[in-house]
C-alpha cells in the first residue's frame, strides 16, 4: 500500500497547478451553476432559495396578468450569435484554408517565417486590432473615402454597425485558429497520394477536394472548433463594431452583472453558452475518433 | 517559381490568395500606425508628420497610471502562472510513477475551452461571494490562471524534444535529484520557460473582458482604459498607445519564437 507521504511526493509537481485550476475556475464555474438555480437579490448577489426562474425567463415572460407567455428575444440573440459565429468560420475556412496550403508547400525555413507572420497580429491587443476595423469601415473611413473620390459612391456606404463589419472582425481576429491546425494536417500530407490522382487523370482541382481535403478534415475540424468557441462568446467586437445594436451572448451575460444585475439569470445564459460549447466539443471529439480509426486503414 | 511548377501540389492563384491574406492581416494594423503618425486629429486623411499624440500619451496620468497597472498583472501573473507550469509540466514529463497523466495535461488546457465571457462572470461571483476584495490581487489570480496554458505548452514542447539521457548521466555520475535538476534539467528547459513567460506576459498584458469584469476603481489597465475611449470617440492619441503596444508585442513573441525555434534545432 502507498503510504500519503509517497502519493504527495508523486503528485506535488502538479499540485499548485491543480490547485490554481480547480479553486479559480472548477469552484467557480460549479457556483455559477448553482447559483443559476438561486433567486436573485435586490442589489445584486443572490438569495439562497431554489428557483428555475432564470432559466424560464430565457424563453418566457410574464405578461400584465401574471400569465408566462413564450419570449422570443433570447432565442433571437442566441440564434444570431450562431449564425455570426458559422459565417465567421465559414469566413475563416474559405480565407485560411489557401493560405495554409500555400504555406504548406513553402520550403522548412519561409514556412516558419510565414507562420510567425499570421500569428503576430494574434498577439497584439484585441481592442487595438478590433478598433483598427472601426478606422477603416466608418463613414468617413478609408474605404469609403476611396469609394467617394473613385465616384463609385455618392453618400458614404454603411459598412460599419453591421453584423458585416461584426463578422469581418470576428474572422480577422480569429483566423490564425484556422490556418494553424489546417497548416498543421497538410503538412503530413504524403505528396504521392496527389500524384496518384494525378497519375490516375484527376484535375489538379479533382485531386484538391477528392484528396486534400478529405485528409486535412481533421485539421478543419479542429479550426472550426478553436474559431467557434470564442465567436459564440464575443463580447468586443459586437460591442465596438456592432454598435451594440447586433447583441449577441456576450453583451447579454455582461449586462447581467454591470447594470442588470440579475445574477441568477446571468448565470443561466453563461451556462446556456457552455451547453452549447460542450455539444461542439463533443461532435469533435466523435468526430476526431472517428477519423482516427479511419486512418489507421 | 520553376520549382513551384514541379510541385504536384502548386494550384494556380494561390500565392496571389496569400498575399491578399497578408495585405488583409496588415493593413489595418499599419494604417493604425501610419495615423498615429499624423499631424491633425484625423485617423483617415494624411496631414504631415508628427510626434504630437506621442507627446500626448506620454504625458497623460490615466495612461501612466494604466500601464503601470497592467505591467504589475503581467508580471506577477507571468512569473505566478510559468513557476507553477514549469513545476506540472516537469513532473508530467519526468514522473514515471503518476497516473492519469493525460487527465492532468488536459486539465492544464481547461482554460482555453472556456469562452473567455464565462470565465469572467465565474470569477466574478466568486471573488464577489468570497468576499476577496484585493483590488489589483484579485485580478492577478485570474490572469494567473487562464495564463497557465500558454506558459505551460512551450515548456512542455521543450521537455519532449530534450534528451533525457543527459539526466540520467548526470544521476550516473552521482548528482543527486535535485542538483540533477538546478544544474541540467533547467538550464536545458529555460528557453521553454523564458517562451512560456513572455507568451503568458503578453496574454496578461492583452486580456479585456476577465479584467473589465473585475477591475474596481484604480484598477484600470491599459485594455480598458482603451475600450472606455474607443467607446465615446477615436482619437489618435490612441493610435500612438496602440502603436507602442503593437511594437512591444512584436519584439517580445519573436523573441519567443527564436527562442522556440532553438528549441527545434
Amino acid at each position: 500500500m502507498k503510504s500519503l507521504r509517497a502519493l504527495l511526493v508523486t503528485y506535488a509537481g502538479v499540485m499548485p497547478s491543480m490547485l490554481m485550476l480547480v479553486g479559480f475556475l472548477v469552484l467557480p464555474l460549479a457556483i455559477i451553476l448553482v447559483f443559476s438555480f438561486l433567486t436573485p437579490g435586490p442589489y445584486g448577489g443572490v438569495e439562497p432559495q431554489v428557483s428555475v426562474a432564470a432559466y424560464v425567463k430565457l424563453f418566457f415572460q410574464k405578461d400584465l396578468y401574471g400569465d408566462l407567455t413564450f419570449n422570443s428575444s433570447v432565442l433571437e440573440i442566441a440564434f444570431r450569435s450562431v449564425k455570426i459565429a458559422a459565417i465567421s468560420v465559414l469566413g475563416c475556412v474559405l480565407l485560411g484554408a489557401p493560405v495554409a496550403y500555400y504555406i504548406a508547400q513553402q520550403p522548412k525555413r519561409r514556412r516558419n517565417t510565414l507562420l510567425l507572420l499570421i500569428t503576430i497580429p494574434f498577439w497584439t491587443n484585441l481592442l487595438i486590432r478590433t478598433y483598427s476595423w472601426i478606422i477603416i469601415l466608418r463613414d468617413n473611413g478609408l474605404v469609403n473615402n476611396f469609394l467617394i473620390s473613385a465616384n463609385l459612391t455618392e453618400a458614404p456606404v454603411k459598412l460599419l454597425y453591421t453584423e458585416g463589419s461584426v463578422v469581418i472582425g470576428l474572422v480577422y481576429t480569429y483566423v490564425p485558429f484556422m490556418i494553424l491546425p489546417i497548416y498543421a494536417a497538410l503538412e503530413r500530407l504524403d505528396a504521392g497520394l496527389i500524384e496518384a490522382a494525378r497519375d490516375l487523370y484527376a484535375s489538379k482541382w479533382r485531386s484538391v477536394t477528392s484528396v486534400v481535403i478529405p485528409l486535412a478534415a481533421p485539421g478543419f475540424t479542429a479550426g472550426s472548433i478553436l474559431v467557434f468557441i470564442p465567436c459564440l462568446g464575443t463580447f468586443v467586437a459586437p460591442e465596438l463594431l456592432g454598435g451594440g445594436k447586433h447583441l449577441m451572448l456576450g453583451s447579454l451575460v455582461q449586462m447581467q452583472f454591470a447594470a442588470g444585475r440579475n445574477w441568477p439569470y446571468g448565470s443561466a445564459l453563461a451556462m446556456m453558452i457552455m451547453a452549447v460549447v460542450l455539444v461542439c466539443l463533443t461532435i469533435f471529439a466523435l468526430n476526431a475518433r472517428k477519423t482516427g480509426g479511419g486512418m489507421q486503414h | 517559381m520553376k520549382k513551384n511548377d514541379r510541385d504536384i501540389r502548386w494550384l494556380p492563384g494561390l500565392s496571389w490568395l496569400t498575399a491578399l491574406f497578408f495585405l488583409f492581416l496588415y493593413t489595418p494594423l499599419l494604417v493604425l500606425v501610419v495615423f498615429s503618425f499624423n499631424a491633425s486629429r484625423s485617423t483617415t486623411v494624411w496631414s504631415g508628420f508628427s510626434l504630437e499624440w506621442y507627446h500626448k500619451a506620454f504625458t497623460n496620468d490615466a495612461i501612466r497610471v494604466a500601464t503601470q497597472n497592467s505591467v504589475i498583472i503581467a508580471t506577477l501573473a507571468a512569473i505566478l502562472a510559468t513557476t507553477i507550469a514549469t513545476s506540472a509540466a516537469l513532473a508530467l514529463a519526468r514522473n514515471k510513477r503518476m497516473k492519469g497523466k493525460q487527465a492532468f495535461h488536459g486539465a492544464m488546457l481547461l482554460p482555453l475551452m472556456i469562452p473567455e465571457i464565462v470565465t469572467a462572470v465565474a470569477t466574478l461571483i466568486f471573488f464577489s461571494t468570497i468576499g476577496l476584495g484585493l483590488g489589483l490581487g484579485n485580478i492577478i489570480l485570474a490572469h494567473t490562471v487562464f495564463c497557465i496554458p500558454f506558459a505551460y505548452l512551450p515548456i512542455k514542447a521543450r521537455l519532449e524534444s530534450m534528451d533525457e539521457n543527459l539526466e540520467m548521466a548526470a544521476r550516473d555520475l552521482y548528482a543527486d535529484k535535485w542538483a540533477t535538476l538546478r544544474f541540467v534539467t533547467l538550464p536545458l528547459v529555460m528557453p521553454g520557460i523564458i517562451s512560456g513567460a513572455m507568451l503568458a506576459f503578453i496574454i496578461s498584458l492583452d486580456d479585456f473582458i476577465i479584467t473589465l469584469m473585475l477591475a474596481q476603481a484604480g484598477s484600470t489597465t491599459l485594455p480598458i482604459y482603451i475600450y472606455s475611449f474607443v467607446r465615446v470617440g477615436i482619437t489618435p492619441e490612441i493610435n500612438a498607445v496602440s502603436t507602442i503596444l503593437i511594437g512591444f508585442s512584436v519584439i517580445v513573441v519573436s523573441v519567443s519564437a527564436f527562442l522556440g525555434r532553438k528549441t527545434a534545432s
